[in-house]
């Protein structure tokens, strides 16, 4: 038995918290994230509100929770975007490496990449209009060059070995080597590029729901939260610094747990690391 | 090396090409027509149809974008719908907000970054790399824009040293400009250090394990002699890639840090351009920054060459 690194455990920990309170937020929240009371705006932490309230007199555990909710959901549709098409798109061009697809591909994907992430948001609001399932086309657009690029970099170092041969050699056709034998080897690196992905995704979408480009009213998001606070934080500074401090949890869980999940599957990068 | 010059900048030619190409049809796909709207719902058809000839609206999309294409290159980015003034100028006067801050964000970055990377290189698994790692840990996680209100909060409400936003123009002069992009900078720089930092440790430590630093050591370097004259030069590959990249990480950044201070750049013309639908100022601002990511990516190819002879052949 490996011996778990506390880093690890700590990722572990703080991803599965904020997972947990996404999922618990879907049945249940301590109040209502709806549920407005100007009477009791922008009350200090205390029965009935752990966290106090803000400045519609909404409860913030419950906004805060159901803010994991869209960040969580945004962020991983995402990253699903960006497996379902571009893992297929580096196995392709991979399986026809130096062909006019392979540069096609390529190509394609530098383009994508001189468009700041933000940009592509901002020109895909532009078009559609600001909302949580563009702010995901926007972040998920990115996200199939980085998986592109994974794995064809990955896929490209197995097509010389001999047991690709040997599939060759039975018939196989590219396409059949690609799903059977190629991506169950370089599934270890999609998985933690996924999870960079998943934690970057968070970033962007607090990002862009605080410019107003992500989920609209009255779906409560971290970001907005942020931007909600900006006229009272002065005044009260834990509007600003809770939500503030879920992004950070989050996204550090996240990265904590990639890291050590890339450790542990790959142990010659633990040897020149450390 | 000219040959690789030559290579370079016609891939940068393509890169642009393809870029305004996407921007454009992009922008193509908005429903509504700016002519349109600028004139309200009495206007007559007659008026709408010379106003979209004056914007250079009327013709075929191929006849437009070469039209578009055509007065970028000269310089000539069209005219704003709705401040009726040369988008050129427009941008030209915004862009003195944002491009400095920008460069001023990653000069920061860079110079926080490398020195605490070797650092954590040189005494790496001590105290002083555990340390510097798990700031910068935290450091990638923080939302750049939630780590300006939390600087706003200490720095111009508790302590009032810089001020909480605005910008009062270089008119104004140097240092109360620089003062103001002070904490914006801060903002935007600290995330981006953290990641630098990381790379810049990983890539010297990567080098230490190389023969000619072996060598080095053997002909009686210290380790740090051995860093300064061998290690630094052969990690700056992979930590050039990583500052190329951050410009156009802060370029965009910029965008949503403004919105925290008010400040009058880039970002604040995108955004009223989305509602106003100026669609020619989000089109231009837009291929501005992507030209702007593309030159840097262009401009890192070339540094390359410099920092490493053997890529110039």
């Amino acid at each position: 038995m490996m011996r778990l690194p506390v880093q690890f455990l700590l990722g572990v920990t703080l991803s599965t918290a904020f997972l947990a309170a996404a999922l618990i937020s879907l049945v249940w929240t301590p109040q209502d994230v709806t549920a407005l009371d100007i009477a009791g705006k922008l009350a200090a932490p205390g029965a009935g509100h752990p966290l106090g309230t803000d400045h519609l007199g909404r409860d913030m555990l419950s906004m805060l929770m159901a803010g994991a909710r869209t960040s969580i959901a945004v962020a991983l549709v995402a990253v699903g975007i960006g497996i379902v098409l571009g893992v297929p798109l580096g196995l392709a061009a991979a399986a026809r490496h130096r062909s006019l697809l392979d540069e096609f591909i390529m190509r394609g994907n530098d383009l994508i990449f001189a468009f700041p992430s933000l940009v592509i948001a901002i020109l895909i609001t532009a078009v559609l209009g600001p909302s949580a399932l563009n702010a995901i086309l926007a972040i998920g657009i990115f996200n199939i060059p980085v998986f592109a690029r994974v794995a064809r970099g990955a896929a490209l170092t197995l097509w010389n070995r001999e047991f690709i041969l040997a599939a060759r050699v039975a018939g196989k056709g590219p396409a059949r080597i690609s799903a059977e034998h190629i991506l169950p080897n370089i599934a270890n690196l999609l998985v933690v590029q996924g999870t960079i992905q998943f934690s970057m995704g968070i970033l962007a979408e607090a990002g862009l729901s605080y410019v107003g480009l992500g989920a609209q009213p009255p779906t409560p998001s971290w970001g907005r939260m942020l931007a909600d606070s900006q006229t009272f934080f002065y005044t009260f500074p834990r509007l600003a610094v809770l939500p503030g401090l879920a992004i950070v949890l989050m996204v550090l869980g996240l990265n904590l747990m990639g890291d050590g999940l890339r450790d542990m599957l790959d142990p010659r990068l633990r040897r020149t690391i450390r | 090396m000219f040959g690789y010059v030559a290579h370079r900048l016609i891939s940068l030619a393509l890169s642009l090409l393809a870029a305004s190409i996407v921007v454009f049809a992009v922008i193509e796909v908005i429903p509504g027509d700016p002519a349109s709207y600028m004139l309200g719902l009495n206007a007559s058809d007659e008026t709408v149809a010379a106003l979209r000839e004056t914007l250079g609206l009327s013709g075929g999309p191929i006849a437009r974008y070469l039209h578009w294409l055509g007065g970028m290159l000269t310089g000539d980015f069209g005219t704003s719908y709705t401040y009726r003034v040369p988008v050129a100028q427009l941008v030209g006067d915004r862009l003195w907000v944002s491009l400095p801050l920008a460069v001023y964000a990653l000069a920061l970055s860079t110079l926080i970054a490398l020195p605490i990377g070797a650092l954590a290189a040189a005494r790496r698994g001590r105290a002083v790399d555990y340390g510097i790692m798990g700031l910068t840990q935290i450091g990638v996680a923080v939302p750049n824009f939630w780590f300006a209100m939390l600087l706003v909060i200490a720095f111009s409400i508790t302590w009032k040293v810089f001020p909480p936003g605005g910008f009062p123009g270089w008119d104004a002069g140097f240092l109360p400009g620089l003062r103001a992009l002070t904490l914006p900078a801060v903002a935007l720089a600290l995330p981006q250090a953290s990641i630098l930092a990381r790379v810049m440790r990983s890539a010297l430590i990567e080098t230490l394990h190389q023969d000619f630093i072996r060598t080095a050591r053997a002909k009686g370097l210290s380790e740090g002699q051995a860093i300064r004259r061998h290690g630094m030069r052969n990690a700056m590959i992979p930590v050039l890639t990583i500052v190329g990249l951050q410009f156009s990480f802060l370029l965009a950044g910029t965008i949503i840090i403004e919105k925290v201070f008010f400040l009058p750049g880039l970002g604040l013309l995108i955004f009223q351009g989305i509602t106003q639908r100026d669609l020619i100022v989000v089109e231009s601002v837009v291929m501005l920054l992507v030209f702007a990511v593309i030159l840097v990516t262009f401009m890192v190819d070339l540094a390359y060459a410099l920092v490493d002879p053997r890529l110039r052949r």
